[in-house]
């Protein structure tokens, strides 16, 4: 018996989706603006790398809300349990139609690696470059006074850890697109950040992440009646 | 749950729609030409119509009969004037581990025609007075002012070649003295345009095709632009005229800024403005100098004193700039000169007669101090005039020759041709000891460039300098630009984790493809 469940509700995918867009894009106009090639021309590179700047961090002050009025936020408490089992699924187990070592449903949807690599990416990787970021644009003000209190002298510090950040975030996409594939069928989890539904076995509740029970999102059912 | 997503979409499209809008706010006040000249352009109407006036309905004898004139009513201002630079060829000044000093274009060495004492009679053709001949010229003697050179508004004066100021004998001083008026760009020019000993020769941005310029060369000067005059900028409070060249000048005062009339924030860019607290406006606004006619970027006195039958000769390029002279050596003129930059902070150094100097090394006859970090310099074009002129190779001192004379056999270099003998005199002249040992030495003479600002459209733009390679602003290395610097550990070390992540991708994929073709062949 399978079951199709709410995996990622509206808002959800409409932050991943926009967050998606706006890194590919700041990493596009980003290189640029570093020497890497030239593409948009620098000037226009320059601009909407800000533009993008400021609609990622709108984006991202929406998510935290989001996140902290759903209580989303415990999907990325870090755990060590099946986190073995998880690497062993991707090292062997993957090779050898293993079932997956966690089944995602919608309480508890992060596998124990997603868990600790998106909370690194939230409380390390993006506060850093949205940091750096900040002191590259407003670098120039500290001549009148107003960042001058860090006494930053120039624009090495920032340019240079904003640079490493965005390596690290481009070898971060590119091993996330590819773990995409890795879910039931190679289409299942992309068609679930699409869709939001993902089928799910119905004895899924005993593999989560949590290792406990856990009930099917009534609200959420009960919702989709009413609407339909 | 659809209406939540529409009103989540809703706000993203305003938040991008305010922050773009952020980013397209209009210009602010754009004049049209018509209300700029209104504004800045020659209004001026003179009060008085000198050529009425009774006491200049008269011969005069001499260009002294004209000052004394003109102070008998402008009683004072013979005062102000003998304050000032232009008429001391020197003002007081500090120089970093020298200290307070009187120095000026009396007595710094240049690298174009080295330096003034001793050549007087020909030099003093740009002094704004009469009969600066030798040392004994008397400074406090008013009646040797020369008004005219800068108020003479009828074309009828002009400054006589080798008679140490005084006016040519076709000049006119009745019709000049009648038409004076506040200085126009022809009086300025005079002088300013011929420094280095021919138009444009020295300065680059100072050409007299800016006397009836067009708007492509000189923005504000321009004929069919702004139609400015020198003095619309460089406007004079009591005849102290604001502005410094700082080949001559040391200190931070008396500058001349484009923020003088502009404010510092003027673009409708924020990010324009963001520049300007590091970066001054000619350094984007002149994209290139000499646009109209060349100017001397390299001179050779190496190789003068060529003749031809034993007369001195010259050669013209197709311009008719010489490229060389028996006189003056080879002369290298270039067009259209992209500038070097530098970071500069207001104060000069310069290279004083007797400094030590080290023939393994270009000498900088002035040195523009300022560095990015020192909080207040600015990034400058510049015009870097390079020279290979005399040095004495056993005292490693510069040296000044004596190179104008009254006639031949009295040791002047362009009569003569001896450098020996004319480089003792030269010597003599500024009381300086001299072995008899010469040889030649490169030299630098760094010359901001402040004029012949280019209409916008073709100002410098961002790739220009920020560009890996190449770029305008290659020279200067003690900051971090975006574009053009990087930090190669971690461009490499960024580099090889993308390259790893999509390695490890690649094996696991297509272990993955061969697990699972095996996984059929063994289930069929």
């Amino acid at each position: 018996m399978t079951n199709q469940v709410l995996i990622y509700k509206g808002f959800e995918r409409f932050w991943h989706w926009m967050q998606a867009a706006l890194i590919i894009f700041l990493a596009t106009t980003g290189f640029e603006i570093h020497g890497s090639f030239t593409f948009l021309g620098y000037e226009n590179a320059v601009t909407f790398h800000n533009v993008s700047a400021y609609a990622l961090l709108a984006l991202t002050a929406f998510a935290i809300f989001w996140h902290f009025t759903t209580g989303e936020w415990r999907n990325y408490i870090p755990t060590l349990k099946n986190m073995k089992a998880q690497i062993e699924y991707y090292l062997i187990g993957i090779f050898r139609n293993a079932p997956h070592p966690y089944r995602k449903n919608s309480l508890s949807k992060l596998n124990p690696l997603q868990r600790i690599t998106y909370l690194g990416l939230k409380i390390l990787v993006l506060p850093v470059m949205a940091i750096s970021g900040l002191l590259y644009m407003f670098y120039r003000y500290s001549q009148n006074g107003i960042i001058s209190g860090i006494g930053l002298e120039g624009l090495t510090a920032p340019a240079v850890i904003h640079t490493a950040g965005a390596f690290a975030l481009i070898a971060f996409l590119v091993i996330h697109v590819y773990l995409v594939s890795t879910g039931e069928t190679p289409a299942s989890n992309l068609k679930a950040m699409l869709t939001g539904y993902e089928e799910v076995e119905e004895d899924a509740v005993n593999h989560n992440g949590n290792g406990g029970v856990v009930l099917p999102d009534l609200s959420e059912k009960i919702l989709e009646k009413e609407i339909a | 749950m659809k209406n939540s997503i529409n009103v989540l979409l809703f706000l993203g499209v305003l938040l991008f729609a305010l922050i773009i809008g952020r980013y397209l706010t209009l210009p602010g006040e754009n004049y049209e030409l018509a209300e700029l000249k209104e504004k800045v352009g020659d209004k001026k109407v003179s009060s008085v119509n000198h050529s009425a006036l009774a006491a200049l309905q008269r011969e005069f004898e001499s260009p002294q009969q004209v000052t004394e004139t003109c102070i008998s009513c402008h009683t004072e201002r013979h005062k102000e004037i003998m304050e000032t630079s232009h008429w001391n060829w020197e003002e007081e000044t500090f120089i970093k581990d020298k200290g307070v000093m009187y120095i000026g274009k009396k007595d710094l060495l240049n690298n174009l025609c080295i330096g003034v004492t001793g050549n007087e009679n020909t030099c003093m053709k740009c002094h704004i007075g009469y009969g600066w001949s030798d040392e004994n010229f008397d400074f406090d003697e008013y009646r040797n002012i020369d008004c005219l050179v800068c108020h003479d508004n009828s074309g009828k004066y002009a400054k006589g070649k080798g008679k140490a100021g005084y006016p040519s004998d076709k000049s006119n001083l009745t019709l000049a003295a009648q038409s004076v008026s506040s200085p126009k760009r022809s009086n300025c020019g005079s002088c300013h345009f011929f420094g280095g000993g021919g138009n444009n020769a020295k300065h680059g941005d100072l050409d007299v095709a800016m006397v009836e310029g067009s708007r492509e060369l000189d923005v504000h000067m321009g004929v069919d632009g702004a139609n400015m005059h020198c003095v619309d900028c460089h406007q004079a409070d009591n005849h102290k005229i604001p502005g410094q060249m700082y080949t001559v000048s040391s200190n931070n005062t008396d500058r001349l800024n484009c923020e003088s009339c502009h404010n510092e924030t003027p673009h409708a860019k924020n990010i324009l403005n963001d520049h300007t607290v590091k970066v001054s406006c000619q350094t984007c606004h002149i994209p290139e100098y000499a646009r109209e006619n060349a100017t001397i970027m390299r001179w050779d006195w190496s190789t003068a004193g060529d003749l031809w039958d034993d007369k001195p000769y010259f050669e013209d390029d197709e311009d008719g700039n010489k490229t060389y002279m028996s006189q003056r050596g080879s002369m290298t003129w270039e067009k259209n000169v992209k500038p070097e930059y530098a970071w500069f902070n207001g104060t000069a150094g310069h290279y004083l007669l007797g400094d030590p100097v080290d023939p393994t090394n270009s000498v900088k006859m002035n040195t523009l101090n300022g560095e990015f970090a020192d909080g207040h310099s600015k990034i400058i074009p510049v015009k870097v005039h390079r020279a290979n002129q005399l040095y004495d190779a056993d005292n490693l001192i510069l040296v000044q020759p004596q190179l104008t004379s009254m006639s031949k056999g009295d040791g002047g270099y362009w009569k003569d041709f001896d450098w020996n003998n004319s480089v003792g005199i030269g010597m003599k002249n500024v009381n300086a000891e001299f072995s008899g040992k010469l040889d030649f030495i490169e030299t630098e003479l760094y010359l901001p460039v402040n004029h012949q600002v280019a209409p916008v459209e073709e100002s410098v733009q961002c790739n220009e300098c920020h560009t890996r390679e190449d770029g305008r602003l290659a020279g200067l290395n003690d900051f971090y630009m975006p574009g053009r610097d990087k930090n190669d550990f971690v461009d490499i070390a960024g580099k090889a984790a993308i390259i790893l992540s999509i390695l490890v991708i690649i094996a696991h994929a297509t272990l993955r493809i061969l697990a699972s073709r095996n996984r059929k062949k063994d289930n069929s």
